[in-house]
């Protein structure tokens, strides 16, 4: 027998079970009925939970964006700074990132494609569901419970059919969901742990920034020292209200500051 | 002939498309039974294309029920076989 047979048996003989259950075949309608709307109300729950996750995984997947980012400009001006060796440093750790928001991208597209399909299998059941409505009312008001036995497996198979498919289609999403939960929490975790968020926390700021903050203050302080000697009140101003510009003037202002020489590539 | 994909919905199948399919049915059977990933995924796939462009898609609100049930697109092998087994994969 092939495959696409035994597959069909299986999901025949599931229905028969709970068709035989009502003693009225008229009340395994309403039994039905009850039961299709759990599931509806179920599978809507499922598309909820996997948007949820899904949400969640772009937002973390966003986090590892902007850390990257930072991590490109610490590069770039430590480098400004003739810093190599920190420029390596947070290049290094960037690339640690990037292959964790690859897998961050993999996941949300996936939890994309269940978002779809469990959309599909409500907007489905939901037609299906209505549909046995309808035939219920009719097979209810005309038949007696001796009548009603065959129409009542003629809709229930089809809509059983759905049900059980529908049901797996939720439990697969779940499980996937779960698993992928597993591993969101486990970024989170590591987001929280500061070993990557220490590189992209602002405020506090990691190793890195300190450093390069360190670095930027001490040439601020020789670049005004430089303006001061030249004795020119006009750049001592623009060293107050100008400090970035001053960052990349470090470099020029390095010849004429003999301390600066300490703070050389170490 | 009615053949559902699981996770997917109902087609309706002219009835002599069936040869071919019961052809990419048992690569997909034998797949499973030799443990062969590769295949299995491969001829799950041609098995799944050929119902999907062969068939016509049924109405959503149908309530016809299946001559023939296929696994989700998605499936693994251990999910096929799990799914043969009478107290597996469909919940009850």
């Amino acid at each position: 027998m092939s495959l696409m047979q035994r597959i069909s048996l299986i999901f025949r003989a599931k229905a028969d079970k709970a068709l035989d259950r009502a003693e009225d075949p008229r009340e395994t309608l309403d039994y039905s009925y009850k039961r299709q709307l759990e599931l509806l109300t179920k599978v809507r729950r499922g598309v909820a939970d996997v948007a949820t996750s899904r949400k969640r995984v772009e937002l973390q997947a966003a986090q590892l964006q902007q850390q990257s980012d930072k991590l490109t400009d610490q590069a770039q001006k430590a480098l400004s700074m003739g810093r190599e060796d920190l420029a390596r440093e947070a290049l290094t750790r960037k690339s640690a990132l990037t292959s964790q928001m690859a897998d961050l991208k993999a996941q949300q597209a996936q939890l994309q494609g269940e978002e779809e399909k469990l959309t599909l299998a409500s907007q489905r059941l939901q037609a299906k569901v209505e549909s046995f409505r309808t035939q219920k009312e009719t097979i209810k008001a005309k038949y007696t419970a001796a009548e009603a036995q065959t129409r009542i497996n003629e809709a229930f198979s089809g809509i059983s059919e759905e049900m059980g498919d529908v049901g797996m289609a939720v439990q697969r999403a779940e499980d996937k969901t779960a698993q992928m939960q597993a591993r969101a929490g486990a970024i989170d975790e590591l987001i929280a742990s500061g070993a990557l968020d220490d590189a992209s926390s602002i405020n506090r700021g990691d190793d890195i920034s300190r450093e390069l903050e360190a670095m930027s203050s001490h040439s601020d302080v020789e670049s005004e020292l430089a303006a001061l000697k030249a004795g020119s009140p006009q750049a001592l101003e623009q060293a107050d209200t100008a400090p970035p510009a001053q960052v990349e003037a470090a470099p020029v202002a390095e010849p004429v500051s003999e301390p600066r020489k300490e703070e050389g590539p170490a | 002939m009615i053949v559902r994909i699981l996770g997917e919905g109902q087609w309706d199948v002219s009835d002599d498309q069936l040869p071919a399919l019961n052809e990419l049915d048992s690569a997909v059977e034998s797949a499973v039974d030799g443990e062969d990933r590769e295949t299995f995924a491969q001829s799950l796939a041609e098995l799944l294309d050929a119902v999907r462009s062969v068939g016509v898609p049924l109405a959503d609100e149908s309530l016809e029920d299946s001559d023939l049930i296929l696994p989700p697109s998605d499936a693994t092998l251990e999910e096929v076989r799990e799914l043969l087994n009478d107290d597996g994969l469909i919940p009850g």
